[in-house]
């Protein structure tokens, strides 16, 4: 039995609807609301600021922190404890990593810029949509970036190769794979590649061409976003 | 074969490409890679001649030399008072750069300026760890009493300020307090208590519609609308007298 028709009924290469907004947190420096299908994150950005603890100083450039967090009935109903855990650590630390090589924070040596996200609902690919949300958020702060960071989920559920994967597909019970890609606009370079499940070589090259069509598709969105803040209503 | 990509006055997001080819030079806020030149950050793309750059439409305040800003005392030391620029960088404003008058070696620092007070203040040093050293031993410089202290975006400021100071002296005509801008978008207000608070509610509606055309009036029927019943409104002359402590950095869309 072949994966022959979509959980929800998308097409393989189709997209969850994605809705994207900017400068949602007036209090931050800059902010930004992301939502794919039902998993909804809101970024918000704080910063250049002075660097706490100070033994975390780098006086040669400035340090990009991320808080990822999901918040307590955000998953499918259970209750999660508030606050860090190991896992939402280590989603902070890969997002870090893969918004860090785009940002250009040398003109700020010694100071920080926190980023934190936060998702009230979560339906799978939350690490993709916080690090969608936190692209956005960082540009509207107005931090020195060289490109935007787009990214979207793809993997392989019981053979055909798929874009966008919810909850349904990533517990379908067959053989799934989800890969979480991070992707530049300018040169399409990987940031985030990360996997859960198993998948075929050719299925994982068939997968990063459709996660570049898709973290484009994305990109779009994330530029309309932007400049729908600073033009006319 | 050289082109340029965006227009004049465009909105550009961080990576857009603005050009392409060897002909143009990337100026503030872009960078080249390979034959063509990107945005490095949100903002109006400018072509002067040869050179592409980007005003930003938001971003943090960069202390630059010769800034006049307003900052708040946050701490005292042997030699003189650190002040929170409203940036990740603290300024040291030295006793010899604050005071005309013969300071005593163990004089009190706190009876000339406390902790918790505000100082317009010029920076006049900014090295490369941006440590920031200050004056206020020039006319335009002092310590601020009185009045309240709002911060806005520091991006928005040329918009509070206007083309040749006209927003501000709008403001202060139409509402009859004492206006002072600094660069790093921290604003002191001074007036009748009811004039204070719509003179921050028009400011703070300046930097909620910075980007729209046709401000000046937007902000103008916004505080007739809203005059305070009693307030004696100057009409032009007064705009003499008015001091903008500012570089008049302002323009319109």
């Amino acid at each position: 039995m072949a994966y022959t028709k979509r959980v929800d009924g998308r097409k393989f290469d189709e997209l969850r609807p994605i809705e994207a907004k900017a400068g949602v947190i007036p209090n931050a420096d800059g902010s930004a609301y992301f939502k794919q299908g039902n998993t909804i994150a809101y970024a918000a950005v704080y910063g250049p600021r002075e660097m706490f603890p100070k033994f975390k100083q780098n006086p040669k450039k400035g340090i990009l922190r991320c808080f990822y967090s999901m918040m307590p009935f955000s998953g499918s109903g259970e209750r999660i404890r508030p606050g860090g855990n190991r896992r939402s650590q280590e989603i902070s630390m890969v997002m870090m990593n893969a918004l860090d090589s785009m940002v250009d924070l040398s003109a700020f040596p010694n100071a920080v810029v926190d980023i934190f996200v936060d998702l009230p609902q979560t339906d799978a690919g939350t690490r993709c949509v916080a690090i969608c949300a936190a692209g956005i958020a960082l540009a509207d702060a107005g931090i020195p970036m060289k490109d935007i960071i787009s990214s979207v989920a793809v993997g392989q559920v019981d053979g055909t190769v798929v874009a966008d994967l919810n909850y349904n597909e990533e517990a379908y019970p067959a053989i799934v794979s989800d890969i979480p890609v991070a992707m530049t606009h300018n040169g399409k370079q990987i940031t985030l590649l990360q996997m859960d499940g198993e998948i075929s070589k050719a299925d994982l090259m068939k997968a990063l061409e459709m996660a570049k069509i898709a973290t484009e598709k994305i990109y779009e969105l994330q530029k309309k976003a932007l400049k729908e803040k600073f033009t006319q209503e | 074969m050289s082109n340029i990509i965006a227009r004049e006055r465009d909105i550009v997001i961080p990576g857009e490409a603005l050009a392409e080819g060897m002909d143009f030079l990337p100026g503030e806020n872009t960078y080249r890679e390979s034959d063509k030149i990107y945005s490095k950050a949100l903002g109006l793309v400018g072509i002067s001649g040869r050179v592409i750059k980007i005003t930003p439409l938001s971003g943090p305040y960069v202390p630059k030399i010769g800034d006049k800003i307003i900052g708040k005392v946050t701490d005292i030391a042997m030699v003189g008072w650190r002040i929170d620029t409203g940036t990740a960088y603290s300024a040291m404003l030295n006793v010899k750069d604050a005071t005309t008058r013969f300071v005593r070696k163990e004089e009190d620092l706190s009876k000339i300026i406390g902790i918790g007070d505000y100082v317009m203040v010029k920076i006049i040093n900014v090295t490369s760890q941006n440590l920031i050293d200050l004056t206020m031993k020039e006319p335009g410089l002092f310590k601020v009493s009185g009045g309240r202290v709002i911060k806005i975006n520091n991006q928005k400021v040329p918009r509070v300020i206007g083309k040749q100071g006209s927003m501000i002296t709008l403001i202060k005509n139409k509402t009859n307090c004492d206006i002072t801008v600094g660069q790093n978008g921290v604003i002191w207000v001074k007036g009748t208590p009811e004039n204070e608070m719509l003179t921050v509610r028009a400011i703070k509606l300046i930097e909620e519609k910075a980007h729209q055309e046709g401000l000046t009036e937007k902000i103008e029927k916004f505080l007739n609308d809203n005059a305070v019943p009693g307030t004696v409104t100057h009409p032009a002359t007064s705009s003499a007298t008015s001091s903008v402590n500012s570089s008049e950095e302002g323009e319109m869309n």
